[in-house]
């Protein structure tokens, strides 16, 4: 974890370790209910990348936005979503954030300011460009923080974006989520240079890179990023380097990597870092941090339940949100 | 302008001093300057509206639509963006997901292709993938057809693509006072909104209404009233089947001209009211025939209550199955010209009673 002591309140840790058990816990049951057939269609999880999407959040305000990605559940907890309407989404039912319509790689909840997960890769950042424009020309407080993955910044929306929002001084944080592979292409095999962030030259913007797995530090690049955007500096692209344990979707089958490699990785886990730091900081007992792992179990429990006992959407609503 | 005009009843009726009154607020200009005014106007009433595109600005557009809008409403809501479609069109898609009103202009409509993604993927369906929870006012002008020379890359007419998609709206005004009062209606309007612009038309004049003036998108309407057969045109291709109507009517026919002005929605009782009113149809458009929007008119007449007043075949006149030629005898054979009409109404209306 990072040297320096975090600008964060002993609530406001414990809170982003709730905030990761549920993440975690959350993705664990949406693997299940793929595996027994519950859910249908296809689901990315982001299971060992739960540090990237609760400190970034943690760093911004309620009524910020967010684009998100195919990767999209732990963003959309982060940003405080209810879990039982994100379950119901999952399950296709009318209770869901989208009724349904949406599913996993399109939930969405635009009235708390999350403007929806993408099935299209880099398919989010010129609508994050956009959003930081419209805030600038409301004059509105607020930022849009960009998600978007490693595989995301070889598409021509990433250098139009970053180049858009750089000219004109946009207040968006692109926030590589650098996971080191798209699907099953490595990042050294997909580009040359060296890191993802040195691409903010080419836009001349600030770019930095930092340890995803290390909640603090993701908090912390976050929140340079969003003063700056605040402060009509314009736009800042961050790569937070990272790890999913899980394959890219429900049919991968691990072959473009080792069992060494996701073995390694799990030894620098976010959720043991964090709560490695908060033992030994005393700012958590033990007890208290498996305490808030059940809850978190729990509340993703209570979840799924809601969801199961959720009407079905009636079929006679088919042309429904079409047209406003 | 012949036939029935879209102007307002007002202008013709009431007393003498009223229809004076109206016929000032009249104006005579071109196609290129009444969306100039649509765009001033409705910036002016609603600070949400700003423009986006390339070289809008000092430049005023390719087709000097935009000129001196950038005089009045500054840079910030008169944008010149980078070479950068795809970031054009997503740009514009997320500022009206948070509350604005963007007008994006496409140089070209065949450069739409580059932001097809935001276009069709992200704006068209945004609204239904969150559950009818979100809105995405936005309009995307963009030229398009055939008949500068401007070959292959520049010259398409494309909107079949865009009807394709549920969640867009496509509009194709064939006149001056029909561009404004639909741009209006498009800005206002809560969906995305195709608006396709025909190059050779920005130069027509006609009357425009000056102020408030709306045209309803969805709605078609008879340019010109008559009941020997029924010319359903888009685009530049009604100013032609008017043309040819003129011709037709020296011969004794009489040609009614249909323009349906918006493809999705489709106002479809306008024309299956007109096939069944004259019982013989020709669908133009200037798009490739195959895979065409007239396809589609021709297939909603046919299974309406008007196939059984059909006398003749729906006969469709279209673009050739090639990209648009350089050559301008080329350029011309490829589209339909208005003697290609004149014929094609003359085999249509030859054809034996059924
Ligand atoms: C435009 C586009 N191309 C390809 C895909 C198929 N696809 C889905 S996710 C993915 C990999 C994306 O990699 P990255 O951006 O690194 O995100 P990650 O999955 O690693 O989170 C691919 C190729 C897609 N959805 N959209
Ligand atoms: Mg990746």
């Amino acid at each position: 974890m990072s040297e320096a002591v975090p600008a964060l309140s002993p609530e406001q840790m414990r809170s982003l370790l709730q905030t990761m058990y549920r993440i975690r816990a959350f993705e664990e049951k949406v693997d299940e209910l793929f595996m027994r057939g519950e859910v249908h269609g296809t689901t990315h999880l982001s299971i060992g990348e739960e540090a990237t999407a609760a400190g970034a959040l943690q760093a911004l305000r309620p009524d910020d936005y967010i684009t998100s990605t195919h990767r999209g559940h732990g963003h959309c907890i982060s940003k405080g979503a209810d879990l039982k309407l994100m379950m119901a989404e999952l399950l296709g039912k009318e209770t869901g954030y989208c009724r349904g319509r949406g599913g996993s790689m399109h939930i969405a909840d635009v009235a708390s300011g999350n403007l929806g997960a993408n099935g299209v890769v880099g398919g989010g950042i010129p609508i994050a460009t956009g959003v930081g424009l419209s805030i600038k020309m409301q004059g509105l407080d607020r930022v849009c923080l960009c998600f978007f993955g490693d595989g995301a910044a070889n598409e021509g929306t990433f250098h139009e974006s970053l180049n858009l929002a750089s000219i004109w001084d946009l207040p968006v944080i692109f926030l590589c989520e650098n996971n080191q592979y798209g699907m099953s292409m490595a990042v050294r095999k997909a580009m040359r240079c060296e890191t993802i962030a040195q691409r903010a030259v080419a836009y001349g913007i600030p770019g930095e890179r930092v340890d995803g797995n290390d909640v603090f530090a993701v908090y912390e690049a976050v929140s340079r990023a969003a003063a700056r955007a605040r402060s009509g500096q314009g736009p800042t692209l961050i790569e937070a380097v990272t790890y999913r344990y899980k394959g890219h979707s429900k049919s991968d089958q691990n072959r473009y990597r080792t069992r060494d490699e996701i073995r390694a990785w799990q030894e620098r886990d976010p959720i043991k870092r964090l709560t490695a730091y908060l033992r030994e900081h005393s700012l958590m007992t033990q007890e208290e941090i498996e305490r808030e792992e059940a809850a978190a179990y729990q509340a993703i429990e209570e979840a799924y339940q809601f969801a199961l006992a959720s009407p079905e959407p009636d079929p006679d609503s088919l042309l429904e949100g079409v047209y406003a | 302008m012949s036939g029935p005009s879209s102007l307002p009843t007002t202008v013709a009726a009431g007393t003498p001093q009223q229809a004076e009154a109206a016929q000032s607020q009249v104006q005579e200009m071109t196609y290129a300057e009444a969306i100039r005014e649509a765009l001033r106007e409705e910036m002016r009433r609603d600070p949400r509206v700003f423009l986006m595109g390339e070289d809008i600005g000092i430049y005023g557009g390719a087709f000097g639509v935009t000129y001196g809008l950038i005089d009045e409403f500054g840079e910030e809501r008169v944008r010149d963006t980078p070479i950068s479609e795809a970031a054009l069109a997503g740009c514009a898609i997320g500022a009206a997901l948070t509350g604005m009103r963007p007008v994006a202009e496409f140089q070209f409509s065949d450069f739409m292709a580059i932001g097809m993604d935001q276009i069709v993927n992200q704006g068209a369906k945004l609204r239904f993938m969150f559950g009818g929870k979100a809105q995405v006012p936005v309009v995307f002008r963009a030229p398009l057809g055939s008949g500068t020379g401007a070959a292959a890359q520049h010259s398409q007419s494309l909107e079949a693509w865009f009807a394709h998609v549920p969640g867009l709206k496509v509009v194709l005004p064939s006149t001056p006072a029909d561009v404004k009062g639909l741009l209006l209606s498009a800005i206002r309007d809560p969906n995305p909104v195709i608006f396709l612009e025909h190059k050779l038309l920005y130069r027509y004049k006609g009357p425009v209404p000056r102020g408030e003036w709306t045209i309803p998108i969805g709605q078609a309407e008879v340019k010109r009233p008559g009941k020997d057969l029924t010319i359903i045109a888009l685009s530049i291709m009604v100013p032609r089947a008017l043309a040819v109507a003129a011709r037709l009517a020296e011969e004794g026919i009489e040609a009614e001209v249909v323009d349906p002005r918006t493809l999705r929605p489709l106002d479809e009782e306008t024309l299956i009211a007109s096939a069944r009113k004259t019982g013989r149809v020709l669908i133009v458009h200037e798009a490739v025939l195959t895979g065409g929007f007239g396809g589609e008119i021709a297939a909603r007449i046919a299974s309406s209550e008007a196939f059984y007043y059909l006398d003749a075949p729906i006969l469709r006149l279209g673009g050739a199955e090639t990209p648009i030629p350089y050559n301008r005898t080329l350029e011309r054979r490829a589209t339909p010209q208005e003697e290609d009409i004149y014929q094609a109404a003359r085999r249509l209306l030859q054809r034996r009673p059924l």
